[in-house]
């Protein structure tokens, strides 16, 4: 069995890794401990700076420290970074394109027990639409930890999307973060499943239980949500001229909408979309919502089955 | 020597109010009331008190201007190219489809411009980021920034106030151009924000207030905000909206509207 680990813990960890170039700072709002921009803080606590609850603040901030040729990550739950700053995130990372680093803990429903104010299933279809706007969502702790340590380097706005849940760890120390490059994990001729974040792994169970139904099963983890990678979704598509997508996330504006965009110009192919169909989540652990709202490998099983049908 | 000074601002200032008008104008659209409350401040900041080099936009030790009511950039506009960012003739291409010089500031689009705003309530905690920068750097430039009076009922605006507090940013200096307008009318009918002073001196900051069209004023509120150790400072700059035509002063309806090609000449002839 794989080991669990959490994406914001690989956040964490990348940021503090990152934070050797001493250009990069951190901000949080009275989130440190729950984002882990808390490892920063303990590492370099100058260059550390708590805004208080006031999320707008926090992302102008850092916005006037991307201005002066600083690399700042702010950093809070998805649902109030994306939502309560939307003007400010749109004005000096849209308008502005300031280098600076937004990054929103806590997506999906993965986030469990704190219920639905709590578990942001918007925020890639609000960060998606900024233009310029790089949106990444990394699937287990290691591409979180390579990809914060990689958007340090990139010169330009990004929204990192994390979970607080813990996912099983796919990918070893010697993995290499590329932003924009989507990643084929498993072969198959038959259906493609795109996924992203806690997804990916749903998505390579349920593979494995297709293959045992004699279906090959393609798995492609789209790390980076903008700019996508069309070449390697136009290249599935017509390879198994079957997709399914799968997030933790709403089936509007997300991986599923992107993935349709794509494939409704260049290739159209049946197609499915996993995610949450239109509705707010709940408490819960995040294994019994992910079976409640169908986010489960065996709903991406039976999804396949059915599409094959077609 | 101070009164040569004053003379030579109260000069200035009268071109770039002429500048304001002729722009918006010329445009059909834009805001003559907050651009012309902030001139006087504004020309003080630009051709007196900030340090800055037009060739060199980016200079890292220069001093910011960050105009979060953004709305008045009619004015900053007039500021940067009289004073040697781009060519004047550029003025006449405000709000038309091309120009560098939009509707609402844009950072990208032009030299000079520090911070995208429009969108109110954003600029202090852009100016903070500003200041906090210059902390960690060690620099001593300053970072300046007009406010609107009613662009204080932004709650961002109060987070931010307490974040320049809480760091003792005492290389953020803000006015906030205290005109009594908004949009909807006067403040006290449509959101009281008095006691203002009260308020910021409440959340740790250094407040002074003047006439905010009194060069002499501004000139020594700006002296005294060098010398505060640790606290920002907020001068409440009591003004008069579209001040300098008379038809104009202090009527909310001149928030946002363009003069006509007739009420231009009757303002331009007032000025001169
Ligand atoms: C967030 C936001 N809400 C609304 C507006 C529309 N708006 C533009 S100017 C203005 C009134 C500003 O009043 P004040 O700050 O007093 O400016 P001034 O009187 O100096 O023009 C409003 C509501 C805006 N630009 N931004
Ligand atoms: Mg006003």
């Amino acid at each position: 069995m794989a080991e669990l680990k959490a994406t914001r813990d690989g956040y964490g960890e990348g940021l503090v890794e990152a934070g050797k170039n001493e250009s990069v700072v951190a901000l949080d709002a009275d989130l440190a401990e729950s984002t882990r921009s808390i490892k920063f803080k303990e590492k370099y606590p100058l260059r550390f700076f708590d805004v208080g609850i006031a999320e707008q603040n926090l992302v102008a901030t850092a916005a006037g420290l991307a201005a002066s040729g600083k690399i700042p990550f702010a950093s809070s739950f998805a649902v109030f970074i994306t939502g309560r700053a939307y003007d400010q995130i749109r004005l000096n990372a849209g308008i502005s394109h300031l280098n600076m680093k937004i990054v929103g803990s806590h997506a999906g429903l993965l986030t469990g027990e704190d219920g639905a104010s709590h578990q942001s299933l918007e925020d890639i279809s609000l960060m998606r639409g900024i233009p310029g706007m790089v949106v990444i969502q990394p699937c287990d702790f290691v591409e979180a930890k390579k990809a914060t340590i990689e958007i340090a380097k990139y010169k330009g706005p990004v929204y990192l999307r994390l979970s607080r849940g813990k996912v099983p760890v796919i990918n070893d120390e010697n993995y290499k973060f590329e932003i924009g490059k989507g990643i084929m994990l498993k072969q198959g001729k038959d259906i493609a499943i795109i996924a992203t974040g806690a997804l990916v792994n749903e998505a390579l169970i349920a593979s494995d239980m297709l293959k045992e139904k004699g279906i090959g099963a393609r798995v492609i983890n789209i790390h980076t949500i903008k700019p996508i990678d069309k070449e390697i979704i136009i290249k599935a598509a017509k390879e198994t001229g079957c997709v399914i997508t799968a997030e933790d996330h709403s089936i509007y504006g997300g991986l599923g909408s992107a993935v349709a965009e794509i494939l409704a110009e260049n290739c159209p192919t049946k197609m499915h979309r996993i995610g949450v169909n239109d509705k707010f989540g709940e408490s819960g652990e995040p294994s019994e919502l992910y079976k409640k709202y169908g986010l489960t490998a065996e709903d991406i099983v039976k999804a396949a089955e059915k599409l094959l049908k077609k | 020597m101070e009164q040569k000074l004053i003379e030579k601002l109260e000069k200035q200032a009268l071109q770039i109010r002429m500048d304001v008008l002729e722009m918006i104008t010329e445009a059909k659209s834009g805001h003559p009331g907050g651009s012309l409350s902030a001139v006087d401040i504004m020309t003080v900041l630009y051709f007196h008190k900030m340090r800055y080099n037009p060739k060199k936009p980016k200079w890292e030790d220069r001093d910011r201007f960050v105009l979060s009511k953004g709305h008045a950039c009619p004015a900053l506009y007039a500021c940067l190219a009289r004073s040697g960012y781009f060519p004047l003739a550029k003025l006449k291409t405000l709000r038309k489809i091309g120009s560098c010089l939009q509707g609402h500031p844009e950072s990208n689009k032009c030299s000079g411009i520090e911070a995208s705003t429009g969108p109110l309530g954003q600029g202090l905690s852009f100016a903070n980021g500003v200041g906090l920068a210059g902390k960690l750097d060690k620099k001593d430039y300053k970072v300046y920034v007009m406010l609107g009076d009613g662009e204080v009922q932004e709650g961002n605006i109060w987070e931010a106030a307490m974040l320049a507090a809480h760091y003792k940013l005492n290389n953020v200096i803000v006015f906030l151009d205290h005109n009594r307008l908004q949009i909807d009318g006067e403040l006290k009918d449509v959101m009281n924000i008095e006691p203002i002073k009260d308020k910021f001196s409440a959340f740790g900051w250094h407040t002074i207030e003047i006439n905010g069209h009194d060069f002499k004023e501004i000139l020594n509120a700006l002296d005294e905000a060098d010398k505060v150790k640790d606290k920002p400072i907020m001068i409440i700059a009591n003004t008069i909206k579209s001040k300098g035509v008379d038809y104009m002063e202090n009527k909310a309806e001149w928030h946002g509207k363009a003069p006509t090609q007739d009420q231009l000449k009757e303002a331009l002839a007032e000025l001169v």
